[in-house]
Protein backbone atom coordinates (compact mmCIF):
# COMPACT_ATOMS: atom_id res chain seq x y z
CA UNK A 1 0.00 0.00 0.00
CA UNK A 2 1.83 3.39 -1.36
CA UNK A 3 2.10 6.22 1.14
CA UNK A 4 -0.22 9.50 1.17
CA UNK A 5 2.55 11.99 1.41
CA UNK A 6 5.87 12.34 0.04
CA UNK A 7 8.63 10.03 2.11
CA UNK A 8 10.14 12.65 3.60
CA UNK A 9 6.42 13.66 5.22
CA UNK A 10 6.44 9.78 6.87
CA UNK A 11 5.77 11.57 10.04
CA UNK A 12 2.07 12.83 9.19
CA UNK A 13 1.29 9.89 7.68
CA UNK A 14 -1.38 8.97 10.87
CA UNK A 15 -2.97 12.13 10.11
CA UNK A 16 -3.56 11.30 6.98
CA UNK A 17 -7.21 12.02 7.29
CA UNK A 18 -6.46 15.66 7.32
CA UNK A 19 -5.24 15.77 3.37
CA UNK A 20 -8.72 17.35 3.37
CA UNK A 21 -9.64 19.14 0.10
CA UNK A 22 -11.28 22.48 0.20
CA UNK A 23 -11.56 24.50 3.38
CA UNK A 24 -15.32 23.88 4.38
CA UNK A 25 -14.76 20.38 4.69
CA UNK A 26 -11.38 21.54 6.44
CA UNK A 27 -13.16 23.65 9.21
CA UNK A 28 -16.06 21.25 9.98
CA UNK A 29 -13.64 18.34 10.42
CA UNK A 30 -12.02 21.04 12.86
CA UNK A 31 -15.50 22.03 14.84
CA UNK A 32 -16.27 18.18 15.01
CA UNK A 33 -12.91 17.33 16.48
CA UNK A 34 -11.56 17.46 20.51
CA UNK A 35 -9.02 20.31 21.12
CA UNK A 36 -7.25 16.85 22.12
CA UNK A 37 -7.43 15.87 18.58
CA UNK A 38 -6.09 18.84 17.51
CA UNK A 39 -3.27 19.71 19.59
CA UNK A 40 -1.94 15.84 18.57
CA UNK A 41 -2.31 17.12 14.72
CA UNK A 42 -0.69 20.34 15.48
CA UNK A 43 2.43 18.69 17.30
CA UNK A 44 3.35 16.71 14.73
CA UNK A 45 2.58 19.23 11.29
CA UNK A 46 3.66 22.34 13.02
CA UNK A 47 7.19 21.21 13.04
CA UNK A 48 6.80 19.77 9.60
CA UNK A 49 5.50 22.78 8.25
CA UNK A 50 8.61 24.86 9.96
CA UNK A 51 11.25 23.19 8.48
CA UNK A 52 9.49 22.84 4.82
CA UNK A 53 9.53 26.23 3.40
CA UNK A 54 12.28 25.19 0.74
CA UNK A 55 9.78 22.12 0.32
CA UNK A 56 7.03 24.01 -0.59
CA UNK A 57 8.67 26.47 -2.02
CA UNK A 58 10.02 23.90 -5.06
CA UNK A 59 6.65 22.40 -5.21
CA UNK A 60 5.12 23.98 -8.53
CA UNK A 61 0.84 24.01 -8.57
CA UNK A 62 1.10 23.42 -12.52
CA UNK A 63 0.72 19.72 -12.88
CA UNK A 64 1.43 19.09 -8.78
CA UNK A 65 1.37 15.52 -8.14
CA UNK A 66 -1.04 13.73 -5.58
CA UNK A 67 1.13 13.02 -2.83
CA UNK A 68 2.15 16.99 -2.80
CA UNK A 69 -1.53 17.67 -3.04
CA UNK A 70 -2.19 15.21 0.05
CA UNK A 71 0.89 17.66 1.84
CA UNK A 72 -0.58 21.28 0.68
CA UNK A 73 -3.92 19.97 1.98
CA UNK A 74 -2.69 18.56 4.91
CA UNK A 75 -0.92 21.85 5.78
CA UNK A 76 -4.03 24.09 4.71
CA UNK A 77 -5.83 21.96 7.46
CA UNK A 78 -2.99 22.88 10.12
CA UNK A 79 -3.81 26.39 9.34
CA UNK A 80 -7.15 26.51 10.33
CA UNK A 81 -6.06 24.08 13.34
CA UNK A 82 -3.59 26.54 14.51
CA UNK A 83 -6.01 28.93 15.46
CA UNK A 84 -7.95 27.17 18.56
CA UNK A 85 -4.15 25.52 19.49
CA UNK A 86 -2.47 28.92 19.68
CA UNK A 87 -5.21 31.56 20.60
CA UNK A 88 -8.60 29.84 21.71
CA UNK A 89 -8.01 26.52 23.49
CA UNK A 90 -11.40 25.69 21.86
CA UNK A 91 -12.23 24.65 18.16
CA UNK A 92 -14.65 27.35 17.49
CA UNK A 93 -13.39 31.06 17.67
CA UNK A 94 -15.07 32.91 20.70
CA UNK A 95 -18.23 34.39 20.52
CA UNK A 96 -19.24 32.91 17.34
CA UNK A 97 -22.12 31.20 18.92
CA UNK A 98 -24.22 29.01 15.99
CA UNK A 99 -22.94 31.54 13.02
CA UNK A 100 -21.03 30.14 9.79
CA UNK A 101 -19.36 31.16 7.03
CA UNK A 102 -18.98 29.15 4.44
CA UNK A 103 -16.64 28.63 1.03
CA UNK A 104 -18.79 29.56 -2.26
CA UNK A 105 -15.80 29.79 -4.59
CA UNK A 106 -12.06 27.90 -3.70
CA UNK A 107 -9.05 27.02 -6.08
CA UNK A 108 -9.35 24.06 -7.89
CA UNK A 109 -6.27 22.94 -5.47
CA UNK B 1 -3.76 60.25 22.59
CA UNK B 2 -3.43 61.31 18.56
CA UNK B 3 -0.86 59.51 16.51
CA UNK B 4 -1.90 60.80 13.31
CA UNK B 5 -2.94 64.01 12.81
CA UNK B 6 -6.79 65.03 12.42
CA UNK B 7 -8.21 68.14 9.80
CA UNK B 8 -7.72 71.35 11.63
CA UNK B 9 -11.23 71.26 12.49
CA UNK B 10 -10.01 69.08 15.66
CA UNK B 11 -12.02 66.27 14.47
CA UNK B 12 -12.91 63.92 11.06
CA UNK B 13 -17.01 64.31 11.85
CA UNK B 14 -16.84 68.31 12.16
CA UNK B 15 -14.14 68.20 8.92
CA UNK B 16 -16.86 66.53 7.03
CA UNK B 17 -19.85 68.77 8.74
CA UNK B 18 -21.65 65.82 10.22
CA UNK B 19 -23.68 66.19 13.36
CA UNK B 20 -21.98 64.72 16.14
CA UNK B 21 -25.09 64.13 18.55
CA UNK B 22 -25.89 60.44 19.46
CA UNK B 23 -27.40 58.96 16.63
CA UNK B 24 -30.67 56.84 16.80
CA UNK B 25 -30.65 53.33 14.84
CA UNK B 26 -34.31 53.88 13.70
CA UNK B 27 -33.19 52.81 10.25
CA UNK B 28 -31.94 49.58 11.03
CA UNK B 29 -34.97 48.12 13.35
CA UNK B 30 -38.12 49.38 11.03
CA UNK B 31 -39.80 46.81 8.50
CA UNK B 32 -41.42 50.43 6.82
CA UNK B 33 -38.00 52.20 6.63
CA UNK B 34 -36.56 49.06 4.73
CA UNK B 35 -39.26 49.01 2.35
CA UNK B 36 -38.39 52.51 1.41
CA UNK B 37 -34.83 51.63 1.07
CA UNK B 38 -35.48 49.29 -1.80
CA UNK B 39 -37.20 51.47 -3.85
CA UNK B 40 -35.11 54.56 -2.77
CA UNK B 41 -31.57 52.62 -2.49
CA UNK B 42 -31.80 49.06 -4.22
CA UNK B 43 -33.74 50.22 -7.28
CA UNK B 44 -31.72 53.38 -8.35
CA UNK B 45 -28.49 52.96 -7.31
CA UNK B 46 -25.35 51.15 -9.22
CA UNK B 47 -25.05 47.63 -7.76
CA UNK B 48 -21.93 45.85 -8.20
CA UNK B 49 -22.76 41.98 -9.03
CA UNK B 50 -19.83 40.45 -9.94
CA UNK B 51 -16.86 40.52 -12.34
CA UNK B 52 -15.22 40.30 -15.89
CA UNK B 53 -13.48 36.73 -14.90
CA UNK B 54 -16.65 35.51 -14.16
CA UNK B 55 -17.49 35.51 -17.69
CA UNK B 56 -14.69 34.35 -19.19
CA UNK B 57 -16.15 33.13 -22.51
CA UNK B 58 -19.32 34.34 -25.08
CA UNK B 59 -21.97 32.70 -23.96
CA UNK B 60 -20.44 32.70 -19.94
CA UNK B 61 -23.56 33.89 -17.68
CA UNK B 62 -24.43 33.82 -13.72
CA UNK B 63 -27.86 35.12 -12.19
CA UNK B 64 -27.46 37.55 -9.22
CA UNK B 65 -30.83 37.48 -6.94
CA UNK B 66 -31.23 41.08 -5.94
CA UNK B 67 -34.13 40.73 -3.23
CA UNK B 68 -33.86 44.33 -1.60
CA UNK B 69 -34.85 45.28 -5.60
CA UNK B 70 -37.17 42.32 -6.07
CA UNK B 71 -35.46 41.37 -8.84
CA UNK B 72 -33.32 38.63 -10.01
CA UNK B 73 -30.87 39.46 -13.30
CA UNK B 74 -28.68 36.97 -15.69
CA UNK B 75 -25.45 38.80 -16.78
CA UNK B 76 -24.36 37.24 -19.76
CA UNK B 77 -21.19 37.58 -22.13
CA UNK B 78 -22.90 38.27 -25.82
CA UNK B 79 -21.48 36.79 -29.20
CA UNK B 80 -20.20 39.88 -29.86
CA UNK B 81 -17.92 39.94 -26.04
CA UNK B 82 -20.18 42.86 -24.73
CA UNK B 83 -21.52 42.33 -20.91
CA UNK B 84 -24.82 42.52 -20.56
CA UNK B 85 -27.92 42.15 -18.05
CA UNK B 86 -31.15 41.13 -18.23
CA UNK B 87 -34.00 40.50 -15.89
CA UNK B 88 -34.27 37.20 -15.09
CA UNK B 89 -38.12 36.74 -16.39
CA UNK B 90 -39.52 34.99 -19.45
CA UNK B 91 -41.94 37.52 -21.60
CA UNK B 92 -44.51 34.54 -22.01
CA UNK B 93 -46.10 34.09 -18.86
CA UNK B 94 -43.44 35.61 -15.97
CA UNK B 95 -41.42 32.42 -15.24
CA UNK B 96 -37.81 32.77 -14.19
CA UNK B 97 -35.76 32.22 -17.33
CA UNK B 98 -32.15 30.69 -15.95
CA UNK B 99 -31.83 28.80 -12.59
CA UNK B 100 -31.21 25.09 -11.76
CA UNK B 101 -33.46 23.01 -9.64
CA UNK B 102 -33.73 25.88 -6.61
CA UNK B 103 -35.67 29.05 -7.75
CA UNK B 104 -34.05 31.03 -5.48
CA UNK B 105 -30.83 29.67 -5.53
CA UNK B 106 -27.98 31.83 -7.87
CA UNK B 107 -26.22 29.24 -10.81
CA UNK B 108 -23.97 30.03 -13.47
CA UNK B 109 -22.70 28.40 -16.97
CA UNK B 110 -22.22 28.30 -20.50
CA UNK B 111 -24.77 28.64 -22.61
CA UNK B 112 -25.87 29.94 -26.91
CA UNK B 113 -29.24 30.84 -25.85
CA UNK B 114 -31.47 30.39 -22.87
CA UNK B 115 -34.25 28.65 -23.18
CA UNK B 116 -37.41 29.00 -20.71
CA UNK B 117 -38.02 25.33 -18.57
CA UNK B 118 -41.83 26.11 -18.79
CA UNK B 119 -42.67 26.47 -22.70
CA UNK B 120 -39.39 26.62 -24.21
CA UNK B 121 -39.28 30.40 -25.32
CA UNK B 122 -35.72 30.56 -26.70
CA UNK B 123 -33.80 34.02 -26.42
CA UNK B 124 -30.44 34.62 -27.63
CA UNK B 125 -26.97 36.49 -25.99
CA UNK B 126 -28.18 39.60 -26.42
CA UNK B 127 -31.75 38.91 -25.01
CA UNK B 128 -33.81 38.62 -28.95
CA UNK B 129 -36.70 36.42 -28.63
CA UNK B 130 -35.81 33.77 -31.32
CA UNK B 131 -37.82 30.94 -30.67
CA UNK B 132 -42.09 30.78 -29.76
CA UNK B 133 -43.34 26.91 -29.16
CA UNK B 134 -46.48 26.69 -31.62
CA UNK B 135 -45.86 30.18 -32.85
CA UNK B 136 -48.55 29.82 -35.33
CA UNK B 137 -51.53 29.44 -32.34
CA UNK B 138 -50.26 32.92 -30.47
CA UNK B 139 -52.04 36.23 -31.80
CA UNK B 140 -50.21 38.25 -33.78
CA UNK B 141 -46.88 38.37 -31.24
CA UNK B 142 -44.39 40.17 -33.03
CA UNK B 143 -41.33 38.43 -31.72
CA UNK B 144 -39.24 41.78 -31.42
CA UNK B 145 -41.00 43.20 -29.10
CA UNK B 146 -40.66 40.67 -26.47
CA UNK B 147 -37.03 40.48 -25.61
CA UNK B 148 -35.79 40.33 -22.49
CA UNK B 149 -36.01 42.83 -20.10
CA UNK B 150 -32.32 44.59 -20.48
CA UNK B 151 -30.84 46.42 -17.04
CA UNK B 152 -28.51 49.17 -17.42
CA UNK B 153 -24.53 47.62 -17.07
CA UNK B 154 -21.61 48.97 -17.07
CA UNK B 155 -17.96 47.61 -16.23
CA UNK B 156 -15.44 50.00 -13.69
CA UNK B 157 -12.05 48.10 -13.63
CA UNK B 158 -13.35 44.73 -14.32
CA UNK B 159 -16.07 44.87 -11.82
CA UNK B 160 -19.57 44.54 -13.06
CA UNK B 161 -22.28 47.09 -12.11
CA UNK B 162 -26.08 46.95 -12.58
CA UNK B 163 -28.56 49.82 -12.08
CA UNK B 164 -31.96 48.75 -12.28
CA UNK B 165 -33.86 52.13 -12.75
CA UNK B 166 -34.83 52.34 -16.02
CA UNK B 167 -34.64 56.08 -16.20
CA UNK B 168 -31.00 56.33 -14.90
CA UNK B 169 -28.75 58.17 -16.80
CA UNK B 170 -25.96 58.74 -14.48
CA UNK B 171 -22.90 56.74 -15.82
CA UNK B 172 -20.97 54.34 -13.51
CA UNK B 173 -17.95 56.33 -13.75
CA UNK B 174 -19.80 59.64 -12.62
CA UNK B 175 -21.54 57.38 -9.87
CA UNK B 176 -18.35 56.12 -8.02
CA UNK B 177 -17.01 59.59 -8.27
CA UNK B 178 -13.10 60.33 -7.00
CA UNK B 179 -12.48 57.58 -5.39
CA UNK B 180 -13.66 55.24 -8.63
CA UNK B 181 -11.51 57.70 -10.38
CA UNK B 182 -8.53 57.45 -8.19
CA UNK B 183 -8.84 53.71 -7.78
CA UNK B 184 -8.43 52.92 -11.82
CA UNK B 185 -5.47 51.21 -12.85
CA UNK B 186 -4.92 49.35 -10.01
CA UNK B 187 -3.94 46.08 -11.48
CA UNK B 188 -7.26 43.95 -10.39
CA UNK B 189 -6.89 42.00 -13.34
CA UNK B 190 -3.52 40.26 -12.09
CA UNK B 191 -5.89 39.15 -9.02
CA UNK B 192 -7.60 36.09 -10.20
CA UNK B 193 -7.11 33.48 -7.46
CA UNK B 194 -10.23 33.52 -5.45
CA UNK B 195 -11.78 32.65 -2.37
CA UNK B 196 -15.24 33.34 -2.22
CA UNK B 197 -17.25 33.34 1.14
CA UNK B 198 -20.97 33.49 1.89
CA UNK B 199 -22.85 34.35 5.37
CA UNK B 200 -26.77 34.70 6.33
CA UNK B 201 -26.60 37.40 9.01
CA UNK B 202 -29.35 38.02 11.67
CA UNK B 203 -29.04 41.87 10.85
CA UNK B 204 -29.96 45.39 8.92
CA UNK B 205 -27.71 45.28 6.34
CA UNK B 206 -26.24 48.74 7.68
CA UNK B 207 -25.16 47.27 10.72
CA UNK B 208 -22.71 44.88 8.87
CA UNK B 209 -20.74 47.96 6.73
CA UNK B 210 -21.04 49.60 10.29
CA UNK B 211 -18.53 46.92 11.84
CA UNK B 212 -16.16 46.58 8.94
CA UNK B 213 -15.92 50.84 8.49
CA UNK B 214 -14.96 51.73 12.19
CA UNK B 215 -11.49 49.76 13.22
CA UNK B 216 -12.18 51.45 17.00
CA UNK B 217 -13.16 47.52 17.38
CA UNK B 218 -10.88 45.64 16.51
CA UNK B 219 -8.29 45.37 19.58
CA UNK B 220 -11.37 44.60 21.81
CA UNK B 221 -13.59 41.84 19.96
CA UNK B 222 -10.91 40.59 18.26
CA UNK B 223 -8.39 40.40 21.37
CA UNK B 224 -8.72 36.71 21.85
CA UNK B 225 -7.28 36.24 18.31
CA UNK B 226 -3.41 38.03 19.20
CA UNK B 227 -0.75 36.42 21.56
CA UNK B 228 -1.48 37.76 24.96
CA UNK B 229 1.21 40.25 25.02
CA UNK B 230 0.31 41.92 21.94
CA UNK B 231 -3.45 41.86 22.71
CA UNK B 232 -2.82 44.06 25.51
CA UNK B 233 -0.33 46.54 23.91
CA UNK B 234 -2.40 46.87 20.91
CA UNK B 235 -5.84 47.74 23.55
CA UNK B 236 -3.91 50.11 25.52
CA UNK B 237 -3.38 51.96 21.71
CA UNK B 238 -6.36 51.57 20.83
CA UNK B 239 -6.36 52.45 17.05
CA UNK B 240 -6.69 55.48 15.06
CA UNK B 241 -6.94 55.75 11.49
CA UNK B 242 -4.16 57.42 8.77
CA UNK B 243 -7.20 59.54 7.23
CA UNK B 244 -10.97 59.46 6.24
CA UNK B 245 -12.41 60.55 3.16
CA UNK B 246 -16.50 61.47 2.23
CA UNK B 247 -17.16 61.82 -1.30
CA UNK B 248 -21.23 61.95 -1.98
CA UNK B 249 -22.76 58.89 -0.85
CA UNK B 250 -19.20 57.34 -0.85
CA UNK B 251 -16.58 57.08 1.61
CA UNK B 252 -12.95 55.65 2.18
CA UNK B 253 -10.40 55.02 5.72
CA UNK B 254 -6.76 54.59 5.60
CA UNK B 255 -5.31 52.41 8.01
CA UNK B 256 -1.98 51.90 8.95
CA UNK B 257 0.15 48.06 8.57
CA UNK B 258 -0.29 46.66 11.40
CA UNK B 259 1.60 43.34 10.98
CA UNK B 260 2.72 42.77 7.80
CA UNK B 261 5.11 42.36 8.27
CA UNK B 262 5.40 42.58 12.24
CA UNK B 263 8.73 44.77 13.88
CA UNK B 264 8.97 42.05 16.38
CA UNK B 265 8.30 38.01 15.90
CA UNK B 266 7.05 37.66 19.19
CA UNK B 267 4.08 39.72 17.68
CA UNK B 268 2.72 37.44 15.93
CA UNK B 269 1.49 33.74 16.45
CA UNK B 270 3.97 30.89 15.47
CA UNK B 271 1.51 29.77 12.25
CA UNK B 272 2.01 33.11 11.22
CA UNK B 273 5.94 33.48 11.89
CA UNK B 274 6.22 29.83 9.68
CA UNK B 275 4.18 31.34 7.10
CA UNK B 276 4.94 34.87 6.89
CA UNK B 277 1.60 35.72 6.48
CA UNK B 278 -2.00 36.49 8.27
CA UNK B 279 -5.16 38.47 8.79
CA UNK B 280 -3.68 41.21 6.58
CA UNK B 281 -1.85 39.19 3.83
CA UNK B 282 1.09 37.31 3.34
CA UNK B 283 4.34 39.38 4.25
CA UNK B 284 6.05 39.24 1.08
CA UNK B 285 4.04 41.23 -1.97
CA UNK B 286 3.98 39.52 -5.20
CA UNK B 287 5.19 41.59 -8.16
CA UNK B 288 1.50 43.41 -10.01
CA UNK B 289 4.46 45.35 -11.81
CA UNK B 290 3.39 48.81 -9.63
CA UNK B 291 5.31 49.57 -6.49
CA UNK B 292 3.77 50.88 -3.26
CA UNK B 293 4.78 54.39 -3.85
CA UNK B 294 3.26 53.85 -7.74
CA UNK B 295 -0.24 52.81 -6.89
CA UNK B 296 -2.41 55.08 -8.24
CA UNK B 297 -3.43 58.28 -6.14
CA UNK B 298 -6.57 57.37 -4.02
CA UNK B 299 -5.00 54.36 -2.54
CA UNK B 300 -2.79 55.08 0.54
CA UNK B 301 -4.23 59.04 0.22
CA UNK B 302 -1.60 60.45 2.90
CA UNK B 303 1.27 58.38 1.10
CA UNK B 304 2.10 57.47 4.62
CA UNK B 305 5.03 55.24 5.18
CA UNK B 306 2.99 52.85 7.69
CA UNK B 307 -0.45 52.46 5.59
CA UNK B 308 -1.38 48.97 5.20
CA UNK B 309 -4.92 48.75 3.64
CA UNK B 310 -7.68 51.20 2.37
CA UNK B 311 -11.30 50.40 2.86
CA UNK B 312 -13.69 52.35 0.26
CA UNK B 313 -17.22 52.13 1.18
CA UNK B 314 -19.27 52.04 -2.07
CA UNK B 315 -22.99 52.93 -1.79
CA UNK B 316 -25.09 51.21 -1.08
CA UNK B 317 -23.67 47.86 -0.88
CA UNK B 318 -20.41 47.29 -2.09
CA UNK B 319 -16.80 47.22 0.15
CA UNK B 320 -13.36 47.42 -1.66
CA UNK B 321 -10.19 46.57 0.56
CA UNK B 322 -6.94 47.07 -0.90
CA UNK B 323 -4.15 45.77 1.05
CA UNK B 324 -0.39 46.77 1.16
CA UNK B 325 0.56 43.39 0.15
CA UNK B 326 -0.97 43.21 -3.61
CA UNK B 327 -4.21 41.63 -2.29
CA UNK B 328 -7.97 42.63 -1.97
CA UNK B 329 -10.71 41.93 -0.16
CA UNK B 330 -14.32 43.15 -1.00
CA UNK B 331 -17.36 43.03 1.01
CA UNK B 332 -21.08 42.59 -0.22
CA UNK B 333 -24.41 42.81 1.79
CA UNK B 334 -27.48 41.68 0.01
CA UNK B 335 -30.56 42.69 2.29
CA UNK B 336 -33.20 39.54 2.85
CA UNK B 337 -35.49 41.77 4.99
CA UNK B 338 -35.06 44.64 7.30
CA UNK B 339 -32.57 42.37 10.12
CA UNK B 340 -31.15 40.09 7.95
CA UNK B 341 -28.87 39.96 4.53
CA UNK B 342 -26.71 38.18 3.01
CA UNK B 343 -22.96 38.80 3.13
CA UNK B 344 -20.46 38.05 1.10
CA UNK B 345 -16.41 37.90 1.47
CA UNK B 346 -14.24 37.79 -1.56
CA UNK B 347 -10.63 37.58 -1.42
CA UNK B 348 -8.56 38.01 -4.56
CA UNK B 349 -4.53 37.54 -4.76
CA UNK B 350 -2.39 36.92 -7.51
CA UNK B 351 -2.34 33.18 -8.07
CA UNK B 352 0.48 31.45 -6.11
CA UNK B 353 3.27 30.10 -8.01
CA UNK B 354 4.21 27.25 -5.43
CA UNK B 355 2.71 25.13 -2.27
CA UNK B 356 4.19 27.62 0.01
CA UNK B 357 2.40 31.02 -1.11
CA UNK B 358 -0.64 28.73 -1.84
CA UNK B 359 -0.48 28.26 2.02
CA UNK B 360 0.47 31.79 2.53
CA UNK B 361 -2.75 32.38 0.78
CA UNK B 362 -5.05 30.04 3.17
CA UNK B 363 -3.74 31.45 6.19
CA UNK B 364 -5.36 34.67 5.23
CA UNK B 365 -8.37 33.61 4.02
CA UNK B 366 -9.13 31.70 7.16
CA UNK B 367 -7.73 34.67 9.33
CA UNK B 368 -10.35 36.74 7.05
CA UNK B 369 -13.01 34.20 8.38
CA UNK B 370 -12.01 33.73 11.66
CA UNK B 371 -12.58 37.20 12.12
CA UNK B 372 -15.73 37.49 10.26
CA UNK B 373 -17.52 35.32 12.42
CA UNK B 374 -17.11 36.81 15.39
CA UNK B 375 -18.15 40.23 13.51
CA UNK B 376 -21.69 38.42 12.16
CA UNK B 377 -22.30 37.04 15.76
CA UNK B 378 -22.15 39.74 17.35
CA UNK B 379 -24.10 41.79 14.84
CA UNK B 380 -27.10 39.30 15.79
CA UNK B 381 -26.48 40.70 19.51
CA UNK B 382 -26.99 44.12 18.79
CA UNK B 383 -29.77 43.80 16.06
CA UNK B 384 -31.83 42.23 18.85
CA UNK B 385 -30.90 44.88 21.53
CA UNK B 386 -31.83 47.85 19.19
CA UNK B 387 -35.21 46.48 18.13
CA UNK B 388 -35.77 46.06 22.17
CA UNK B 389 -35.55 49.55 21.62
CA UNK B 390 -34.71 49.85 25.35
CA UNK B 391 -32.61 52.81 24.17
CA UNK B 392 -32.57 54.88 20.73
CA UNK B 393 -29.84 57.24 21.45
CA UNK B 394 -26.13 56.09 20.82
CA UNK B 395 -22.79 58.02 20.97
CA UNK B 396 -20.70 57.86 18.59
CA UNK B 397 -16.76 58.57 18.17
CA UNK B 398 -14.65 60.21 15.65
CA UNK B 399 -13.40 57.09 14.53
CA UNK B 400 -16.79 56.10 13.56
CA UNK B 401 -17.19 58.91 11.48
CA UNK B 402 -17.69 56.58 8.19
CA UNK B 403 -21.28 55.05 10.23
CA UNK B 404 -22.87 58.38 10.94
CA UNK B 405 -21.97 59.36 7.31
CA UNK B 406 -23.64 55.56 5.91
CA UNK B 407 -26.65 56.22 7.74
CA UNK B 408 -27.47 59.97 6.75
CA UNK B 409 -26.72 58.70 3.59
CA UNK B 410 -29.57 56.29 3.63
CA UNK B 411 -31.86 58.43 4.77
CA UNK B 412 -31.15 60.81 2.31
CA UNK B 413 -32.01 58.45 -0.41
CA UNK B 414 -35.20 57.97 1.23
CA UNK B 415 -36.20 61.67 2.00
CA UNK B 416 -35.55 62.55 -1.33
CA UNK B 417 -37.23 59.38 -2.60
CA UNK B 418 -40.75 60.28 -0.59
CA UNK B 419 -40.41 63.54 -1.67
CA UNK B 420 -40.12 62.80 -5.56
CA UNK B 421 -42.91 60.27 -5.12
CA UNK B 422 -45.35 63.22 -3.47
CA UNK B 423 -44.27 65.29 -6.04
CA UNK B 424 -45.64 62.84 -8.78
CA UNK B 425 -48.97 63.77 -10.23
CA UNK B 426 -51.19 61.11 -9.44
CA UNK B 427 -51.48 58.42 -11.66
Amino acid sequence: MGNVFPAEFAALEPFADWAVPGERARYAKRVSSTMKELQAFYDVAFPLLEQSTEYLENVSLDGIGEEDKHLLWAFCALVTVAFPVEAWGQPRVPDSGPSSIDAVVEPAV
Amino acid sequence: MAYFPKPSEGSWTEHFKIDTGPVSYADSISPDFYELERDAIFRRTWLNVGRVEQLPRKGSYFTKELDAARASVVVVRGTDGEVRAFHNVCRHRGNKLVWDDYPREETKGTCRAFTCKYHAWRYDLEGKLTFVQQESEFFDVDKSEYGLLQVHTEVWEGFIFVNLDPENTTPLKDYLGKFGQGIEGYPFHKLTQVHKYRAEIGSNWKLFIDAFAEFYHAPILHGGQYEAGEAARIKKYGYEALSYDIDGPHSMVSSWGGIAPPKEKAMVKPIERALRSGLFGPWDAPDVGLTTEQLPPAVNPTRSKVWGMDSFVFFPNFMLLIWRPNWVLTYHYWPTSYNTHIFEGTCYFVPPQNAFQRIQQELAVVSFKEYGLQDGNTLEATQTMLESRTVDQFPLCDQEVLLRHLHSTAQGYVREHQQRRSAAPAS
